[in-house]
């Protein structure tokens, strides 16, 4: 790392802090959308005559945020303090931190109104407006803004500014952090043009299926898995305050992610009429994934041998680790779900929603919510408002998610016996009734969780007295 | 291997090459075969349950259909219809496609084959990937036009067990239940739910027979 003289601050404190408010606020958004659309399953949805509110858009609203929301925007602003500490370099100039962060927002905001309005893209997870008709990049036929072509922009803008400090430090060899986090620029704005243009344009039908199959999983293995695992690289070791347990661990970590991780694909659509060669390549190469993640799990708890105490006293550690025991779960659950006998029964039920609540949620939300509880104090210069909520914070959103992830299990599993017995459908929906009113319930615990702290971010930042201060004794 | 070029290069483009190469590019190979149809050669076919929404609701369709149950007019419905398909999100919570596992073949109809899905309205797929609801790609002819009406307006008059929203957006005066008829969109929607799978002859079983056969709702 050379010396070298800062005309500005090497980080800008301020971006970060917008981005993380941002996408608290976001999580929100998407919260309140999962929240309403679990009500529509009770039958009890507040309101049925409202056509921009109608169930089917809150529900894209909701796994959209989610990922676009809320990752994306704590994501770019924890990258925003990492890699110029990794680098020893600030980022590519002061203002385009701005603009990336106002561009971002006005397209959270365009796909949130274009998803209301009816002009969603036919893309899971990408339902993000493309603005023209399928099949057609006529411009008098366009209905909306191109918000997917607003999404590429700004991820070549990211790319840009967070490639430069890791290009300009020219190290010989980069920590860990910058080799997800080199990877998974290149790899986003690649997968995100593939899915949203491709089937939308040119590859209709089944061949049109494998490449939106290979869009959801790359979301998740080439964005959302290599910066999470590029920040816990970059994260656990300052906090416990002791180097990876294992360098050569590390490596194959990175190595086999990149390999195996998008060979995955296909695995969204198993007995579909794509061919079964890449079925079967993705069902092989999904079961390869798990022994990476092994490594990877391995490498972090062996690096806290010695150190579980901050487990319980340190509440990022704790968030960060309660992740990695969810991401353990949740792939050791993949590799044996993808199997296509077990495919047979899971597919098309709760099973794979619950599957997806642990991913999303349990793992990357996990990690991003420590990562906002650790930085909060440093970005806003207050202690927390108080440390008590943020622990009601992490139980009650710990507690939810376990319930909500074995409550949909088990009634995936339901499902799927029903349909394969031949039983009338509406059993189906009859005997998952229960199981949807614990779904909503373990989804407010969530919610009123995520509510607390946004409220705990907003007093800390106002720089309100700590809550719950030991009463000053008269002198 | 720890080197930004190397992981820029061989990570971020080679090993991504190569999954699109054997997870996308290699099926559109193999599929590549099969003969793609246009939406004008569908549409020359109008469908009579298209005919029959003309005469249920004479005065809607004259307003939004103007050309009468011509194949301009069908092409028009089908596309409005799988756009409202697209806008409301039923591919969320209905699939199109019937595997050859967990008795669906006999549950829905005959497994699914790559080539029903080279066609004009497959842009992009709508496999979807969860059913709250029943699999529509054999649904033609499974309810009738008037089961549809009744259950866009409200599902739970026609299934009481029913999680699907209401749609009363898919109809004109829908304040008005009394001279509530269907809209632009309504027609639209019905025309295209009864176009998917009507390219199948046959069906071993369908969902109103199965329901029957075992005492259902």
């Amino acid at each position: 790392m050379a010396a070298q003289t800062l005309e500005r601050p090497l980080v800008d404190e301020g971006i970060v802090k917008a981005f993380f408010a941002a996408g608290m606020l976001f999580f929100l958004v998407s919260l309140t959308g999962g929240f309403l659309f679990s009500l529509q399953f009770l039958q009890h949805y507040p309101f049925p005559n409202t056509e921009w509110l109608s169930p089917g858009r809150v529900r894209m609203v909701h796994t959209n945020m989610v990922a676009y929301g809320f990752l994306t925007n704590v994501f770019l602003g924890a990258m925003s303090w990492a890699i110029p500490r990794l680098t020893g370099r600030p980022l590519f100039f002061g203002r385009l931190t701005w603009v990336i962060f106002w561009v971002w927002q006005a397209i959270l905001v365009l796909t949130v109104v274009g998803i209301l309005t009816g002009h969603a893209q036919a893309i899971e997870w990408g339902e993000t407006p493309t603005g023209f008709r399928p099949h057609s990049f006529n411009l008098a036929d366009m209905n909306w803004a191109p918000v997917d072509l607003l999404v590429v922009v700004a991820f070549l803008l990211v790319s840009l500014h967070m490639y430069t400090p890791i290009l300009k430090a020219r190290e010989k060899s980069m920590y860990v952090s910058l080799w997800y986090f080199s990877a998974a620029f290149i790899w986003t704005a690649l997968t995100y043009v593939m899915g949203n243009f491709f089937p939308e344009y040119f590859v209709p039908g089944a061949a049109g299926a494998a490449m939106t199959g290979l869009y959801i999983h790359d979301l998740v293995g080439l964005f959302v898995t290599p910066v999470g695992w590029g920040l816990m690289y970059y994260f656990v070791p300052l906090i416990i305050e002791k180097p990876i347990w294992s360098h050569g661990l590390s490596l194959i970590g990175f190595w086999a992610l990149a390999f195996f991780y998008p060979l995955n694909g296909v695995h969204h659509f198993l007995w579909s009429p794509i061919p079964m060669y890449a079925q079967y390549g993705a069902v092989i190469s999904t079961i390869a994934v798990e022994v990476v993640v092994t490594t990877v799990v391995v490498n972090f708890f062996a690096t806290l041998i010695g150190s579980g105490q901050y487990l319980r006293d340190n509440l990022p550690i704790r968030w960060f680790y309660t992740g990695m025991i969810f991401y353990f779960t949740t792939c050791l659950q993949c590799a044996v779900h993808t199997t296509l006998t077990v495919q047979k029964i899971i597919h098309f039920t709760d099973w794979v929603v619950g599957h997806s609540h642990l991913v999303m949620f349990g793992v990357f939300g996990f990690w991003c919510l420590g990562i906002i509880v650790h930085l909060w104090p440093k970005l806003t210069g207050n202690a927390w408002y108080s440390e008590r909520l943020n622990h009601w914070h992490f139980w009650l959103s710990a507690i939810g998610l376990f319930v909500m992830f074995w409550d949909l299990t088990i009634a995936g599993l339901i499902q799927g016996f029903l349909w394969q017995s031949l039983a009338p459908w509406e059993q189906s929906l009859i005997a998952s009734m229960p199981y949807w009113a614990v779904r909503a319930v373990a989804g407010t615990a969530i919610v009123i969780a995520q509510f607390l702290f946004a409220f705990n971010m907003w007093m800390t930042a106002r720089g309100a007295q700590p809550a719950y201060r030991p009463v000053a004794q008269p002198a | 291997m720890e080197r930004f070029s190397t992981v820029f290069l061989v990570a971020g483009v080679v090993f991504f090459g190569f999954s699109v190469w054997v997870m996308a590019w290699l099926p559109i190979t193999s599929l590549q075969g099969i003969p793609h149809t246009s939406l004008d050669v569908i549409s020359e076919k109008v469908s009579p349950e298209f005919a029959q929404l003309a005469e249920m609701f004479p005065d809607s369709f004259k307003k939004y259909y103007p050309a009468g149950v011509t194949p301009a007019s069908f092409e028009k419905a089908l596309r409005r219809g799988r756009d409202t398909y697209v806008a409301e999100a039923c591919w969320h919570c209905h699939s199109q496609f019937i595997r050859p596992v967990s008795n669906e073949a006999i549950r829905f109809g005959p497994v699914s084959q790559a080539g029903e899905y080279q066609n004009d309205l497959e842009f992009p797929h709508l496999f979807g990937t969860r059913r709250v609801g029943p699999d529509l790609i054999r649904e033609n002819g499974v309810h009738t036009n008037d089961w549809h009406v009744a259950h866009f307006w409200n599902p739970q008059d026609v299934v009481p067990t029913s999680v699907m929203p209401r749609y009363p957006w898919f109809f004109d005066n829908a304040n008005d239940p009394e001279n509530a008829t269907l809209n632009e969109r309504g027609i639209a929607i019905i025309t295209y739910v009864q176009w998917l799978g009507s390219w199948v002859k046959s069906y071993p079983a369908t969902l109103y027979n199965l329901d029957a056969a075992n005492g259902g709702v």
